[in-house]
């Protein structure tokens, strides 16, 4: 007779509290997700949510959504990353910067969406608006509206720029002067620097990081539930819907789908985000 | 002159950001202090105590954000010590598990609670469903195990684990009084650091409390702003954020004190690349 494992043993607890407490609603979501409304194991959840054109539509905004304030979040995150590691070591800007950058990254839901609203609202709502109006720039006769689809992605672009700025930092600072100077000595100039040693190096870590951000924008739904009180077309919004039973009942099952679905899509991000991480540590001795 | 042409650039992308990141702080703030009538007035950020719905959806909150903290060190930190300590191998595992709460979105957890919650026909299932505390903190005590593991998974590994357990244990030590005596005096700033990111993740966790129905303080503060009065709802929001930065602030105060600036800097990053809480 062998004992079992210590080793089993001592993670034993943080296991059956992550079966229980983790497993359970994703077990509920998978089965939910295959069984219909009057019972019996079904694909037609699943596949509702590919016919049905509302969930198609919700799901190209997600992504559309997600790719933008992922897109805008990554570059001028790297821009204003670049910045802070270029100043000097000991200017002070440096140490504010990133510190805010781990904190500003945290901001976000509810307290991020009222601030907003503060400065964006509509006109003798939002001081930030009403201070370009007196400059003569009227935001929202223009057509712009911070309760928006549009005015949730500045919301977000809120919290993925200082999170690239987080992400990307090390890399930047793996780039050394010394290929630089290198570069230099044989002639290269800047551009030719960029394109084939600085660019290269970068590339899978900025390309790892804009996963991660498109990741946390997908994932999301606070802010979005706090800005539109769930009135927008993205997924979760769909999932929370098909719960709540405002506009069909018996929908539980297609939400449980979508939101297995919205797994899947995660799931995808992260290997991909994984497996760039190990091609970005390449040059990280 | 290349040097010249960086400085310009660098002004430029500093004050973008300076003025992207401050207009909605500077704004909200200047917001809540507008009295009713004209003038500055402190009357909006007293409405956690003034206001009797957000008083109450606070001490919730509060209740839940305690005993969530409570619960996910006595999990965690045994877990930790012991990978450390008799299994590093499974440390990959217990990576790969904490990643789970990151890849599975809040609203997806919530949508298999919510099935849970309209099926609960058991005795245990009514029971865990019956207050917000009991439904909410297992779960939330799933969503702070991420934070909560790299917050520790860091502070042990910064000290010389074996040589202190195994000195503590050779003097006649018993494990318990290892744990508390040894082990939790050195790793202080780690357990005190995701203990308080644990804090400011249930203040400000909305999806779930929301689609359960539970009134926490994130979901009054949406409540309340809906009813109109839009300078409390904003004065609760500076001041929800000014205590999850306060927070932070001490975490990397702390860590920067005890490793130095550059350890500080480390460690705050590694804090923070596991994504938003609360998105």
């Amino acid at each position: 007779m062998r004992r079992p494992s210590p080793a089993v043993l001592g993670i034993a607890p943080f296991v059956v509290y992550v079966l229980i407490f983790l497993g359970l609603p994703l077990y509920e979501v998978i089965t939910g997700a295959f069984t219909g409304s009057a019972g019996g194991t079904t694909f037609a959840n699943v596949s509702t949510t590919f016919n049905q054109p509302q969930f198609l539509q919700s799901f190209k905004e997600s992504i559309l959504l997600s790719l933008w304030t992922a897109g805008l979040g990554a570059g001028f995150g790297t821009w204003l990353a670049y910045a802070i590691v270029t100043s000097r070591a000991t200017s002070p800007l440096r140490r504010i910067a990133s510190t805010s950058s781990g904190v500003l990254a945290y901001f976000a839901g509810v307290p991020l969406v009222f601030c907003m609203e503060a400065a964006y609202g509509s006109p003798g709502a939002g001081i930030v608006t009403d201070l370009l109006g007196h400059l003569g720039v009227h935001l929202y006769a223009h057509g712009f509206n911070i309760v928006s689809i549009f005015g949730l992605g500045i919301c977000y672009v809120y919290f993925q720029v200082p999170l690239m700025v987080i992400l990307i930092t090390p890399a930047l600072e793996g780039l050394l002067p010394q290929w630089r100077e290198a570069a230099a000595g044989l002639g290269a100039t800047s551009w030719r620097y960029w394109r084939h040693i600085g660019g290269p190096v970068l590339t899978p870590a900025v390309l790892g990081s804009f996963l991660l951000l498109f990741g946390n924008a997908f994932a999301a739904y606070a802010t979005a539930l706090a800005l539109l009180n769930g009135n927008e077309n993205l997924v979760p919004s769909q999932i929370d819907f098909a719960l709540s039973g405002n506009v069909l009942v018996n929908q539980t099952g297609v939400g449980l789908a979508l939101g297995l679905e919205m797994v899947v899509v995660v799931g995808v991000v992260m290997v991909c985000y994984a497996l760039l991480s190990r091609r970005a540590n390449r040059w990280n001795a | 002159m290349p040097r010249q042409g960086i400085r310009w650039w660098r002004g430029i992308v500093l004050v973008v950001a300076a003025l992207f990141f401050l207009a909605p702080v500077v704004s909200a703030i200047a917001f809540a202090l507008e009295g009713n009538h004209g003038g500055v007035s402190f009357a909006n950020f007293g409405a956690f105590v003034t206001n009797s719905g957000v008083r109450s959806a606070l001490l919730t909150s509060l209740e839940i954000g305690g005993l969530t903290m409570a619960i996910v060190l006595i999990l965690m930190v045994p877990t930790v010590v012991f990978v450390r300590l008799k299994a590093p191998r499974l440390s990959l595992l217990l990576d790969s598990v904490t990643i789970l709460p990151i890849v599975i979105p809040p609203i997806v957890l919530a949508a298999g609670l919510a099935s849970l919650q309209s099926g609960a026909g058991t005795f245990l299932q009514k029971s865990l469903f019956a207050s917000p505390l009991s439904a909410l903190t297992p779960f939330y005590v799933i969503l702070a195990m991420p934070f909560v593991y790299r917050s520790l998974d860091t502070g042990v590994r910064a000290i010389d684990l074996r040589t202190l357990v195994d000195a503590a244990r050779g003097l006649g030590a018993g494990w318990t009084r290892v744990m508390l005596s040894v082990v939790l005096p050195n790793i202080r700033t780690a357990v005190l650091g995701g203990a308080f990111l644990t804090l400011a993740l249930v203040l400000g966790e909305v999806v779930i409390s929301k689609i359960l129905l539970y009134t926490t303080f994130p979901v009054e503060i949406i409540s309340v702003g809906q009813q109109g009065t839009a300078g409390v709802p904003i004065a609760l929001s500076v001041e929800s954020l000014l205590f999850t930065w306060l927070v932070l602030l001490l975490i990397s105060f702390l860590g920067g004190k005890r490793r130095g600036r550059t350890g500080g800097v480390r460690r705050r990053l590694r804090l923070s690349t596991t994504t938003t809480p609360g998105v």
